[in-house]
């Protein structure tokens, strides 16, 4: 592998850096509009504004957040935060085994550090997307954007959310199921399988939430249970071909 | 609420850090395996799906404004995936629609 010179490597991290800024600014928007919710949520928790922010700036994740919620408003132990959030976020363990695979090695190991602080689902949907090997400074172009998106959005929710009558916060809460919506289906479209498994995978879980006995898993149970099932059987029957790896590096 | 919350915050932030950290630092090399390759391709996929159906129908706690929010982000997620767009078209929808069935 030739080394590039220092300077070619610097004005092409600019330029990732500059590409994930972009990337991120429709993310940070959706975001703060999501963790505005979150926030009014906290606020009903019993947390003030400053530690909703801290919450959000130190877990970056929403499921993970609402789940936590609830934990705190039951008073429940601490070791039942350590299991609920390991079930809730361990989407993000098979993110970051895929997208330690889109690193290149010769990335210096530090990066690694700074990059898991904020896998997000949409960051890892961009990330992973990226022609050729990661360039650590897309991934920070995003989080710049779109951590202080959701941290914020927390903030403002809790602070200032209780002022919005409740058809307004109800309609709201749609907003976290958008975002995840906005990463499935631009995908779905442009490929067929994708798309069979998004809808394969929404039909089986309305079925494990209605027919009795399965209804009783927990949902956090429920979503890694299929998600190992229906991914193994996509993996099965329809491998993805070697040549979406391409070999150019970018350092 | 009986706890600290600063400890609850102490103990998500650690797991999930650690959650994201260990694949990254421990599983660096390559994996040749084209079942698991697969397998971590469609992932992301189902796991979002999954929890966006059915939570979604209960979201503004009204099925009949939250399966129009549903449609709309579907709709226009497929015209234009724009985050932004769909999560503001989605709760504008939703809103829109629950205005009405309050009318009715």
């Amino acid at each position: 592998m030739e080394k590039p010179t220092k300077s070619a490597g610097r004005k092409a991290n600019l330029q990732e850096f500059k590409s994930g800024i972009h990337h991120g600014i429709p993310v940070g928007l959706g975001y703060f509009f999501v963790s505005f919710t979150l926030g009014i949520a906290a606020k009903k928790t019993g947390l003030s504004a400053i530690q909703a922010a801290l919450m959000s700036l130190s877990i970056h994740a929403s499921a993970g957040e609402f789940a936590a919620l609830g934990i705190i408003a039951a008073g429940a132990g601490y070791w039942e935060m350590a299991l609920t959030e390991i079930i809730v976020n361990l989407r993000y363990l098979l993110m970051s085994c895929s997208l330690s695979q889109k690193i290149s090695s010769g990335t210096k190991f530090f990066h690694r550090f700074l990059i898991a602080f904020d896998i997000t689902d949409e960051i890892f949907a961009f990330s992973v997307s990226r022609p050729g090997k990661l360039n650590p400074f897309f991934t920070y172009g995003m989080m710049v954007i779109a951590s202080p998106g959701w941290v914020f959005g927390t903030f403002v929710g809790a602070a200032a959310g209780g002022v919005l009558p409740a058809i307004v916060t109800g309609a709201m809460s749609i907003a976290l199921y958008g975002m995840f919506i906005s990463v499935i289906i631009p995908p779905a479209r442009k490929d067929k399988v994708i798309a069979g498994v998004v809808i394969v995978s929404m039909l089986l879980s309305a079925a494990f939430a209605l027919i009795p006995i399965i209804k009783n898993i927990s949902s956090g149970f429920r979503i890694i249970i299929l998600t190992v099932v229906i991914s193994a059987a996509a993996a099965a029957l329809f491998p993805v071909k070697e040549e979406t790896e391409s070999k150019e590096t970018a350092e | 609420m009986k706890n600290n919350v600063y400890i609850y915050i102490l103990v998500m932030a650690g797991v999930t850090y650690l959650i994201r950290l260990l694949p990254l630092t421990i599983f660096r090399k390559e994996i040749k395996n084209r079942f698991v390759r697969s397998f971590l391709y469609y992932m992301p996929y189902v796991t979002l799906a999954v929890m966006t159906f059915p939570a979604i129908l209960s979201a503004t706690g009204n099925v009949i404004s939250s399966t129009i929010g549903f449609a709309a982000a579907l709709i226009i997620a497929w015209l234009d995936g724009n985050l932004f767009k769909v999560a503001l078209g989605a709760c504008g929808a939703a809103l829109v629609s629950q205005f009405i069935v309050n009318l009715l």
